[in-house]
């Protein structure tokens, strides 16, 4: 059962203020409606937390590993949703940013929003607000269903035709979470030719390999792209080739190792 | 740590997609764009995520430049704004006003729009107007 969006509001505007009260986070990253518009935002004091809300999901992480970078002592909360945390293991793993810094405020999703997502995982490790719901298989999608059914001169064909839409605006580099390399091969010429639409289908692939074993499903990607070419669709056919492979999920645990990165001593290929 | 995220529109076209520019410790990051505007719809064209890049670049012009010959000399407004005036009136006098022509800006807002073309038509006197959004 889902509890209404007014009651997991307050609850995190407790939490929130309670925080900021004991002082024990210099701020909590998270949502405000301002002026109709609603945005990420730093609490830092309980003056601003009438304005505070959970919807729409934006991708914080990003924010934290800025604000981290530039915070000097104590620490930072932030209100995550399951794929928020993700997205922050994951940056950990490549030491770009302290867990041991960050409050996590756990936000479940809605039942409804986890079928929208097809998470598997629509809840982080601790839940602070809401309940509980159950993941949904992305294979649910009829889209990743007809995909799977298919060769892969058919699927090379699907794929040609979504990317040739691309408009190279690269907001899905700029806005994912785990795309975090300081120099972007996607920016030198010997890759991208400069002025080149829609770009080579290596622009997409680049992007592939370096995200096949981070993606963490927050399809951020997705809601930044002007053409609506589904990657979280491309995504999800990856993870779950590293799921079957390596039984290998993204984003759980900042120890665990990618099998992409480590031995097939360390991880061995499971019996096809 | 000073953080904030100042809700704005892209100032590149005439579209006018919402998006938050973030402010660290004064510096400016990449737009975040505003998923609830509702023209955007937390969507940016490449332009857009790359608007506050020019912000921040070292080649941005900070003050007028006049050129004198083949060189680029600092000036005042006031040195830079007499001159242009200067050299518009002499030009409208020598030619007609029809020999000049006005350029409004999409990136404008439409005030500053209204009165370029009020300067031209009243001003110097030519319907010469036109604007980057038919580029």
């Amino acid at each position: 059962m889902n509890l209404p969006q007014e009651v997991l509001t307050e609850e995190t505007r407790q939490i929130v203020s309670r925080l900021l009260r004991d002082n024990q986070v210099v701020g909590v990253i998270g949502l405000r409606t301002e002026h109709n518009h609603t945005g990420p935002h730093l609490f830092t004091s309980a003056d601003d937390l009438k304005e505070l809300t959970l919807e729409p999901r934006y991708p914080l992480a990003t924010i934290c590993q800025a604000i981290l970078s530039s915070l000097s002592q104590g620490k930072l909360g932030v209100i995550v949703r399951g794929c928020d945390e993700r997205a922050l293991i994951e940056m950990a793993k490549l030491t770009n940013i302290e867990m041991e810094r960050l409050v996590l405020i756990g936000l479940s999703c809605s039942e409804e929003l986890a079928r929208q997502c097809r998470c598997r995982r629509p809840y982080p490790s601790h839940i602070d607000v809401g309940e509980i719901v159950e993941g949904v298989s992305p294979l649910e999608d009829t889209q990743v269903r007809r995909l799977l059914e298919q060769n892969v001169e058919e699927r090379l064909a699907f794929w040609q035709q979504e990317f040739a839409r691309c408009i190279k605006c690269y907001g899905c580099r700029n806005i994912c979470p785990v795309c975090i390399c300081t120099e972007c091969v996607l920016k030198e010429e010997c890759w991208v030719e400069r002025g080149q639409i829609p770009p080579e289908l290596q622009f997409h692939l680049i992007r592939a390999y370096h995200i096949a074993d981070k993606c963490v499903g927050c399809g951020a990607c997705v809601a930044a792209c002007p053409m609506e070419i589904p990657m979280t669709t491309f995504y999800t056919l990856v993870q779950e080739k590293l799921r079957e492979l390596f039984d290998y999920e993204p984003g759980l645990d900042t120890k665990q190792k990618s099998p992409i990165t480590t031995t097939l001593e360390e991880t061995p290929l499971r019996e096809l | 740590m000073n953080y904030k995220t100042v809700l704005t529109v892209c100032p590149y076209c005439g579209c006018g997609c919402g998006m938050y520019l973030p402010v660290l410790d004064g510096q400016l990051g990449q737009p975040i764009p505003d998923k609830t505007h509702p023209l955007s719809e937390g969507r940016l064209c490449i332009k857009g995520w790359a608007a506050s890049e020019h912000v921040v670049s070292p080649d941005r012009l900070t003050q007028p430049l006049v050129r004198t010959g083949d060189d680029l000399k600092q000036a005042t407004w006031d040195e830079a704004l007499d001159l242009v005036a200067s050299r518009l009136m002499t030009l409208r006098d020598r030619h007609g006003p029809d020999s000049l022509a006005f350029l409004c800006s999409a990136k404008c807002t439409n005030e500053e729009n209204y009165l370029l073309q009020k300067f031209a038509r009243t001003t110097v006197g030519t319907n010469n107007v036109d604007h980057c959004a038919r580029l």
